[in-house]
């Protein structure tokens, strides 16, 4: 009765994302003193539940034709049906726009608690406490869930990977029956070309804020510094909004939370809202001329001038060091 | 069409770090000098349905919400943005109820407002971000939910709805009724509203109902954390000191600039 879920989506793979959940998961399992169950869903997932049975206990594995692409209530019906099997203490998913989007809804349908946005999982006597950043990044709240199973969303990719099992752990083929839901349907999915490799991913990251001005700037000068540094590009959702650049660039509380080598905030005022999408940078750089800006105090380093006068100049001398 | 549009009042999230407080025996924010406004995504939640209005013409938007008295101004401002209705559940049982009671209480109101198309929520507020509410709404009501919608259509008696994804973006096909949670985008900022329009919304007539008028009325329903609760609220001391490069001229600066990024990125 003390295990621990994961749920995995074979269209992400086994990714950092998944990993981070993993390694969750165990410490939480090992913590209540249960095993670690994986849920996989997807169509041509036995690929990731072989990669997942390296570090999880059990898997159990939905693979079928009707789950080959994400629909929601489909997703959640096959969830709801694989966790009322394996009766969990606690339900762990990643913090993705699907995982995101049903959780909730799998904690009412198992009679469980859910939060969401976790950053630390800890168990109290057999209670499940999460912390989590609230008033955008302002303060810190510890919520205790108060039934079970405790259905937990997180930010996995800040969570260490699971130590691998000595032998594979079992894999279960599960066949659910699954009338497809017309109610709602996604019928075209897009990914943004612009910023082809995940900005989660991103060792560097050049970002731009209202200070910039309009979409010109993010062209013509930000794009030339981000391709010299081998950088990818994002924004605050000022700028998302404003509609200079695509909302996918948005990084913050509703937007990616980043963790590259460098972040690089451009003419970025700082809102706490943004640095909770910057938390986890290793560094974090700024360029603004408002000595005052509050992402200073979230800086390694930073220089107080206008970024037109700095950006063309740092280009070159980037150039420079790097002959 | 019927839509009905979720409004939270929240404090003011903009409020600088230096000015926020808590009160950690409360677990709660303080009041402070903050203003109580309205969850951004709520508005953006209200602005994609005014504009779903102006498309299709004939379609009705109600108003609700769950807080405090103060939250009648939240609904006037809406009422002010042209909302039709506007309905109120005075809470006067826990102050901050988790977000199965907030559903529970919103979804009774719903079902004694009658019947609708189309529910929107604000995919979080500003405040405690839960992100739950619009999910656990449409269990409460045995409907579908669809997230982070930005954009909404009306075509051929169903609801075509564009939504944000990690990667990029979605199209979606819905047959009414559903419950969406709204993000922001460049298309859905807040109108403001015209000043008329402000004088007007307090001659506008506005439901007001307890819990008891709902029918809610046991203690767990009124104590709000049968869900969960807050154990802890603190604010966490982080304190980077970020050094400002300097020199002479500019060229300088941005050459120990230049230097410092090479060193924490290792060759570029």
């Amino acid at each position: 009765m003390n295990n621990v879920v994961i749920c995995l989506f074979a269209s992400a793979g086994f990714d950092k994302s998944a990993q981070g959940l993993a390694g969750a998961g165990r410490r939480l399992a090992d913590e209540l003193g249960g095993q670690l169950r994986a849920i996989v869903v997807g169509a041509n997932a036995a690929a990731l539940g072989t990669q997942v049975a390296c570090v999880a206990d059990t898997v159990s594995l939905a693979d079928q034709a009707e789950l080959a692409e994400y629909q929601p209530e489909t997703y959640l019906k096959a969830l709801v049906s694989l966790c009322r099997d394996l009766a969990p203490h606690a339900v762990l998913l990643a913090n993705d726009t699907y995982s995101q989007e049903i959780a909730p809804r799998l904690a009412y349908r198992l009679g469980g608690s859910a939060v969401g946005d976790g950053v630390e999982v800890r168990v109290e006597g057999e209670v499940l406490r999460v912390s989590r950043q609230i008033y955008g990044g302002k303060a810190q709240a510890v919520i205790e869930l108060k039934r079970t199973p405790a259905v937990v969303w997180l930010r996995a990719r800040s969570f260490a990977p699971a130590p691998p099992r000595t032998e594979a752990g079992e894999i279960k083929q599960v066949a659910l029956e699954l009338q497809s839901d017309t109610r709602t349907r996604i019928i075209e999915r897009q990914r943004e070309e612009l910023n082809e490799a995940r900005l989660e991913e991103a060792r560097v990251i050049v970002s731009g804020g209202r200070g910039i001005g309009g979409p010109e700037p993010f062209t013509a000068e930000l794009k030339p510094l981000a391709e010299l540094m081998g950088a990818q590009m994002a924004a605050s959702r000022a700028a998302c909004d404003a509609g200079w650049v695509p909302p996918t660039w948005q990084v913050g509380q509703t937007g990616k939370k980043v963790s590259p080598d460098l972040y690089l905030a451009i003419a970025i005022t700082g809102a706490s809202q943004h640095i909770v999408g910057i938390s986890e940078a290793k560094n974090v750089a700024a360029i603004n001329i408002d000595p005052d800006a509050p992402i200073f105090k979230h800086c390694r380093f930073g220089i107080v001038e206008d970024y037109h006068k700095v950006v063309p100049l740092l280009r070159a001398k980037l150039a420079a060091l790097q002959k | 069409m019927n839509i009905l549009v979720c409004l939270k009042q929240i404090l003011d999230p903009e409020i600088p770090a230096r000015d926020f407080r808590i009160d950690p025996i409360k677990r709660e924010a303080e009041r402070g000098a903050a203003n109580l406004v309205t969850n951004i995504f709520c508005e953006n939640a209200l602005e994609t349905a005014l504009q779903l209005r102006e498309r299709i013409g004939d379609a009705k938007i109600t108003v609700l919400s769950y807080g405090a008295p103060t939250v009648e101004d939240a609904l006037r401002k809406a009422l002010a943005m042209r909302a039709d209705t506007a309905a109120l559940v005075v809470n006067d049982g826990h102050p901050h109820p988790d977000p199965l009671a907030v559903a529970h209480v919103l979804s009774a109101a719903m079902r004694k407002l009658g019947a609708f198309d189309l529910i929107m929520a604000g995919r979080e507020a500003g405040d405690w971000g839960a992100g739950q509410t619009g999910g656990l709404i449409a269990e409460e009501l045995g409907l579908p939910c669809i997230a982070f919608v930005d954009r909404i259509e009306a075509v051929n008696g169903k609801l075509r709805l564009k939504r944000q994804t990690d990667s990029g973006w979605e199209l979606l096909e819905a047959e009414p009724p559903v419950v969406v949670t709204i993000t922001n985008n460049e298309h859905n900022v807040p109108r403001i509203p015209k000043v008329r329009d402000v004088m007007m919304s307090y001659r506008q007539p506005l439901t007001t109902w307890t819990l008891d008028d709902l029918g809610i009325n046991t203690d767990e329903a009124r104590a709000g954390n049968s869900y969960y609760e807050v154990a802890d609220l603190f604010i966490p001391q982080k304190e980077t000191r970020c050094e400002f490069v300097t020199g002479e001229t500019l060229e300088e600066k941005v050459e120990a600039f230049a230097k410092r990024i090479v060193e924490v990125t290792g060759a570029l």
